[in-house]
């Protein structure tokens, strides 16, 4: 328990460092900050399912894409969400994310492994659809434009002040979907994770243990299309395309699927790599295709499975890695 | 290995045009050009760079007497991408203006940036309709140097109806661009006294057109086609595979000199409309084509030359206002008042800073042009509309009375 206590330690530290420091940087990079932090709970809430249920989804960009445009919609065709109702759209986001998710999950947790996947795709897919062909609510392929932030006394557009709002949902977000994977819910995610069967035998639901962490993850995703519609001010089908899906789920293998700073990690890197980077270089690419591969090949448990190793290197005799090696490899 | 990193880093960046060596100096001018460098828009992207940097190398490098640094940025052909760029561009570069973006999703997306940041933009590429028409009061630090995907088509539904077309089939790819294109072809047409028999949208990238090419009316005499990228190339050849002989009347950027060489012989008589052609015949297009094409082996298509024509506008305004940078709202004014004689003929900006320019009615030929040694495809002028403004014949106020173009607009009146 008490490296646990340790690592929130230091979660907290970088958390602080990075509130402090980045404000006092470039604007540019203030903005790239912003975005990564949006878009890291979309990664999170993917994590949710992926690290800690086994549930490799391809759709999670549709409710990251209903959260925004449902803010886009709401505030230009109705100037809504523009001052403290901003709020009221943050909260109908996380719903109609989960509302979505509830119905997509009622078709896709039936199916596990790759069928899972597929459906996702699928329905994911759908979302696209319909935000590319319904030209009268969402403006087609040319997406929507926002005109402008909210300002309710704290006035959103100054990037500083946006920074801190999107750095609070990010830091709240975390604690939460913390809190869920440690509570005993989430420890039977975990044993559905390791062998469904058996979570079964023992007498546990666990279609309805997918089915809620399911919505779950959706409404979390519908909050990170609200802030990302803020971020960006422009909602257009790219928002919703299959390689966002894709994105987060890269993200999370790469930072390292069950933990959530590893889905966080993963976000800071491709965002840093694919927005940073490549205003410096052309070839961007292919260092972010060679940390994939890379990745995969060697550290199937990401960066953070990196940091495990090292500690179990440096301490072999540790009784408490050796405790928690043997609880999560139960072959 | 850190060297020879370096000369690598620094070859890719010359070959891309992107490391411009400017030395700093007090009158620097810093642009910044949004393009999509990488991803499948990535050879367009590259051909709308090397149109600004032959200007560039052909002036020393300079602008109006202004050192030039010009900053490359890619939007890997995504508006979100494009928004990120054209913002790190203002705020950690500094520039004056900045430039560019190929999709009209991605022109509609940069737009706002221009208002909030109260930095210029310069729309060299992107065609969106809106963004000159009802919307334009929204971005007053917005101009275009291109054109609006309507223009060329509305002359195109006029020589249509006078060359004697009477219905007309039209088959565009399913989004915005597609729309604005067919939809001035078919007012136009339509008010001539034609008819619009039929209309298709075949989701963008289909590259199978079995499943539509028999829906297609056996009395309609001519189709109207806008196909985009590898589109272009599968239409006719299926079309004309499928032994359907009407003739094609497309939209110029179905056949546009990008596309051009990859082409059969299956294209050769297809009619099209743009407002530039590389087989213009003036002695000013001849220099541009062939310089463009000794400096990169290519035959130059609208994406180089309307980024050759911007940079030159650039030059000019920027010697107008005495080799310095006087903000966007009295640049604009500049640009305004300057009537350039580019590759593509005369160009000035209307009052809603869209340009007036003239349209070409081209068909595909195979000949020898400007004395190179081959037979090529080339699009050849058969007839030219002089200065055509994007309200057409219209006129500004009752064109912006009617909706943008869209896929129910105009309504297919003649569609059973």
């Amino acid at each position: 328990m008490g490296s646990q206590r340790a690592k929130i330690i230091i979660v907290a530290l970088c958390l602080a460092a990075l509130a402090l420091i980045v404000p006092h940087s470039g604007s540019f990079v203030v903005l790239l900050a912003t975005r990564a932090m949006a878009f890291a709970i979309l990664a999170m809430s993917v994590d949710l399912l992926l690290g800690y249920t086994g549930l490799s989804s391809m759709g999670q960009a549709a409710y990251f894409g209903v959260g925004a445009y449902l803010t886009a919609v709401l505030a230009t065709k109705m100037h809504f969400g523009l001052g403290w109702d901003f709020w009221l759209v943050v909260i109908m986001g996380i719903l109609l994310g989960a509302a979505l998710a509830a119905v997509f999950g009622l078709f896709a947790i039936r199916a596990g492994g790759v069928y899972f996947l597929m459906i996702t795709l699928a329905l994911g897919q759908c979302v696209w659809g319909l935000a590319y062909r319904w030209n009268s609510l969402t403006g087609g392929d040319n997406g929507i434009n926002m005109t402008g932030r909210p300002n309710f006394g704290l006035d959103l557009t100054n990037e500083v002040t946006f920074f801190y709002l999107v750095f609070a949902f990010f830091v709240v977000s975390m604690v939460l979907m913390y809190v869920l994977v440690r509570s005993p819910f989430g420890q039977s995610l975990a044993g559905i994770r390791e062998r469904e069967l058996r979570m079964q035998i023992l007498g546990y639901n666990t279609w309805l243990h997918k089915y809620i962490v399911f919505i779950i993850a959706g409404g979390f995703g519908g909050l990170s299309g609200v802030l990302w519609a803020h971020t960006n001010g422009h909602v257009s089908p790219e928002t919703v395309v299959l390689t966002t899906s894709v994105d987060s789920l890269l993200m999370v293998v790469l930072g390292g699927a069950g933990t959530l700073v590893g889905a966080t990690i993963g976000t800071a890197i491709v965002f840093a790599l694919r927005e940073y980077l490549s205003t410096l270089v052309p070839w961007w690419q292919y260092v972010l295709g060679g940390v994939y591969v890379l990745t995969i090949l060697y550290l199937p448990m990401g960066l953070m499975g990196l940091l495990t190793r090292a500690r179990q290197r440096l301490k072999p005799e540790s009784k408490d890695e050796g405790v928690k090696k043997l609880a999560t490899n139960p072959s | 290995m850190t060297t020879r990193l370096h000369k690598v880093l620094m070859g890719s960046c010359l070959a891309l045009g992107l490391g411009l060596a400017a030395p700093a100096s007090s009158e620097e001018l810093r642009i910044g050009y949004i393009s999509p460098v990488t991803g499948i828009f990535a050879q367009v992207g590259k051909d709308m760079v090397d149109g600004f940097q032959m200007y560039l190398d052909e002036h020393g490098g300079k602008l109006g007497g202004m050192d030039v640094k010009f900053i490359v940025e890619d939007d890997q052909g995504k508006p979100d991408a494009g928004v990120t760029k054209a913002k790190k561009l203002i705020l950690q570069d500094k520039v004056h203006m900045f430039i560019g973006g190929l999709l009209a999703s991605t022109g509609y997306a940069l737009a706002p940036i221009s208002t909030s940041e109260k930095t210029l933009y310069i729309s060299s590429v992107s065609s969106a309709d809106d963004l000159t028409q009802r919307q334009l009061s929204k971005y007053p630090y917005f101009v275009r140097t291109s054109w609006t995907s309507s223009l060329p088509h509305q002359p195109l539904g006029q020589w249509a109806c006078d060359n004697g077309f009477k219905k007309v089939i039209v088959i565009a790819a399913d989004y915005a661009f597609g729309y604005e294109t067919a939809g001035g072809f078919q007012k136009v047409f339509e008010d001539c006294g034609g008819k619009v028999v039929q209309k298709i949208w075949p989701p963008l990238g289909t590259k199978d057109f079995g499943p539509y090419i028999p829906t297609f009316k056996a009395d309609a005499d001519a189709i109207f086609t806008t196909m985009v990228g590898p589109m272009a190339l599968q239409f006719p050849k299926q079309l004309r595979g499928a032994g359907v002989k009407k003739p094609i009347l497309g939209s110029g950027v179905s056949y546009d000199e990008f596309v051009l060489p990859f082409m059969g012989d299956e294209v050769i008589g297809d009619v099209s409309a743009l407002h530039y052609s590389a087989a213009i015949d003036t002695p000013r297009n001849q220099e541009f084509v062939k310089a463009y094409r000794a400096k990169y082996g290519k035959v130059p298509g609208y994406y180089s030359e309307n980024n050759y024509t911007t940079a030159m506008w650039l030059d000019e305004a920027i010697k107008k206002a005495g080799g310095k940078y006087p903000g966007p709202e009295e640049f604009i004014k500049i640009m305004a008042s300057i009537k350039l004689d580019a590759p593509r003929g005369p160009v000035e900006l209307d009052e809603n800073r869209n340009p007036i320019e003239n349209v070409y009615i081209k068909k595909v030929e195979k000949k020898k042009v400007f004395g190179y040694d081959k037979d090529e495809l080339w699009n050849t002028v058969i007839k030219t509309y002089p200065k055509v403004s994007q309200f057409w014949t219209y006129g500004k106020d009752k064109f912006l009375a009617q909706p943008v173009y869209d896929r129910d607009f105009p309504p297919c009146k003649f569609c059973e």
